[in-house]
């Protein structure tokens, strides 16, 4: 008790000495700065009201809900395979891996246990629409800092992984394709020589990416040291994903979770790296999309035949009880708390989003910066708005 | 389709094979017994899903309390997500195959209320969530509140992440925090009425438009429907 008191105090204590050096230094006046709700850095539409000191912050407050559909307002008039429907939207760079969380929830509930086939195919979906959102993540944050070129890269080789996952579910974004007790269809045709292919155009963009970018001089001096998260901080506000792996937190839940997806039969590792900056953010990242591709490739190589769909009854009801289950989205941390009364429809979602968290951390993280990095923390953080506003 | 025959039927076999004996989860046993050991009076009930999950009931008083235990003394360090159920029973979205939600003439339909898993007595249950990312283990909380309009101990001093979703309960269900540093809207318009995720709020599209997906059965051109198509033929 003692010790956390002093902790406060002391911290409580530096604030308002940083707070009063800033003042003294620059006998500046105060401005505000509305960063948003279209800046390029958002991913949608998230206003951020800077407090400016001369060039450094003073309190950065994100305004939120431009985007806010209510979405567990409405499952609760939605029988649970419309949901997926729903859920496709909120984190809409990689839709399938929403989908997932919610149908082991399900599955859960109903007791009810995917086919081996199935899973393995839901896993490589899922680490597909992971390579398609974090690919996107490595041109996106290097244009934000200046260099427009890597987020053509980003752009062009998306576009063939999209392609892979489009020929499996007929959707690019949205694909709909987990259902209850398996999934909607099987491969198609020529289907794993084809993305083994892709793949191994995204392994020669992960390397062009590691010249263009991360030994790029200007992109080390702007992201090195910036937006520094601990652990600790971060873990009390909820961080996950890779924003919490690189400030050395080695846990990631396709290793240490084990629901219903076919992780734990794969070669893979856990990257982590100890600085918990902006540099830190992408790189981990980096080698997230290189083990992607190792665990895609495992499972092209091994998907067991046999049946794509348990045997479940036509109309699903879900039997009453309350089931929590999340996964490793692309994103961070994603779960779903359903509370089934046995009807058609839930009772009440709760869906947790990586996002959210990600994003409440940057009132602290940008206390004191200098506006320019305000940029590359955001950019570094990687968040989409539909995975904050819901 | 390309894909080499592995053992799919041995995995298939295992995962039907039934499991007789109930499973005793003696990690979340002893967690739960020391959990209730530190609350005393505070801890109401629990529920332990063997080897999946746990739920733990506290009451109103204690719900800052149990966060500081589970912080400081079982390492649950990472905050999950906050929120509020509302156990009313609902009139809304309850038939399928209804044109519009008709409430008027149901709305006593069921008035008695049933809980989920680790019990209630109250309309209002907060709902949270911590982690352990060492051991491993998560924990769901549950508290009762006590009336309409309830208030409960903010858990940003423990949590600073609770901040933004307990602004979220605040709007959405009309649960104050005590001692919050910053108690106003998160997404709504601060002039907005009401708490839209309570059961007696009225989903305003559900009422003007029938239920999503029965509009979109569309018969084949072979199909024969009942008297609409006849009736079209014979003007």
């Amino acid at each position: 008790m003692n010790s956390e008191a002093s902790t406060q105090q002391l911290s409580y204590i530096a604030n308002q000495a940083s707070d009063a050096r800033v003042n003294i230094e620059l006998e500046t006046e105060g401005m505000t700065l509305n960063l948003g709700p279209q800046h390029p850095a958002t991913h949608g539409t998230l206003r951020i009201i800077v407090r400016l000191d001369g060039e450094q912050v003073v309190s950065a407050e994100p305004v939120m809900g431009y985007m806010h559909r209510g979405y567990e307002k409405l499952t609760e008039v939605r029988t649970y395979p419309q949901v997926t429907t729903l859920v496709n939207r909120i984190d809409w760079l990689g839709s399938f891996a929403n989908e997932v969380p919610f149908i082991l929830a399900a599955e859960r509930l109903m007791e009810v246990e995917a086919p081996a086939r199935a899973q393995w195919i839901r896993t490589a979906l899922f680490e597909l629409s992971r390579i398609a959102n974090v690919v996107l993540f490595l041109g996106d944050m290097a244009v934000q800092l200046g260099a427009t070129t890597p987020v053509f890269y980003a752009f062009r080789d998306r576009e063939f992984v999209l392609n892979q996952i489009e020929s499996v579910t007929g959707g690019r974004f949205h694909p709909n394709f987990d259902r209850i007790g398996g999934i909607k269809d099987d491969l198609p045709k020529g289907w794993i020589q084809e993305t083994k292919d892709v793949l191994v155009r995204i392994h020669s963009f992960c390397e062009e990416m590691e010249d263009l970018v991360v030994g790029n001089e200007i992109f080390q001096t702007r992201t090195r040291g910036i937006g520094i998260i601990p652990a600790d901080t971060g873990l009390a506000y909820g961080l996950s994903g890779a924003n919490i792996r690189s400030s050395g937190v080695d846990w990631d839940l396709r290793r240490d979770g084990g629901v219903g997806l076919i992780h734990d039969q794969l070669d893979w590792k856990v990257w982590t790296h100890p600085d918990g900056d902006s540099f830190a953010r992408y790189w981990v990242r980096l080698q997230e999309v290189r083990e992607s591709c190792k665990m895609v490739g495992q499972i092209l190589d091994g998907i067991p035949s046999g049946p794509i769909m348990a045997k479940v009854p036509r109309i699903i009801k879900v039997p009453p009880g309350e089931a929590y289950v999340e996964t490793e989205n692309p994103l961070g941390v994603m779960g779903y708390y359903i509370v089934s009364k046995g009807d058609l429809v839930p009772y009440r979602v709760k869906i947790r989003s990586a996002s959210f968290n990600n994003v409440s951390i940057t009132p602290w993280v940008l206390k004191g910066v200098y506006v320019p990095d305000v940029i590359s923390i955001l950019a570094s953080l990687y968040f989409i708005l539909g995975d904050i506003d819901r | 389709m390309s894909s080499p025959d592995t053992n799919a039927e041995e995995i298939i076999e295992e995962s039907i094979e039934p499991q007789e004996e109930p499973i005793i989860d003696e990690k979340r046993e002893a967690f739960v017994a020391s959990i209730k050991q530190d609350l005393g009076s505070g801890f109401i009930d629990s529920h332990i899903d063997p080897e999946i999950d746990v739920w733990i009931r506290v009451t109103q008083e204690a719900w800052l309390e149990t966060a500081k235990i589970l912080f400081e003394k079982h390492g649950m360090n990472f905050f999950n997500f906050l929120s509020a159920i509302d156990w009313k029973p609902s009139p809304f979205g309850r038939e399928m195959d209804a044109a519009i939600d008709n409430v008027d003439d149901e709305v006593a339909v069921e008035t008695e209320m049933e809980w989920g898993v680790a019990g209630g007595e109250k309309r209002f249950q907060l709902l949270a969530r911590v982690h352990n990312p060492v051991a491993n283990m998560g924990v769901n909380l549950k508290a009762d509140l006590e009336g309409d309009f309830p208030e409960v101990d903010t858990w940003t001093p423990v949590y600073p992440g609770a901040n933004w979703h307990e602004r979220e309960v605040m709007e959405m269900f009309g649960i104050s925090f005590k001692n919050h540093p910053n108690m106003v809207n998160l997404y709504l318009p601060t002039e907005f009425e009401g708490h839209p995720l309570r059961k007696d709020f009225p989903l305003l599209s559900r009422r003007a438009k029938p239920w999503p997906g029965i509009v979109d059965v569309e018969l084949m051109p072979g199909e024969n429907d009942d008297e609409t198509e006849e009736s079209g033929e014979e003007t």
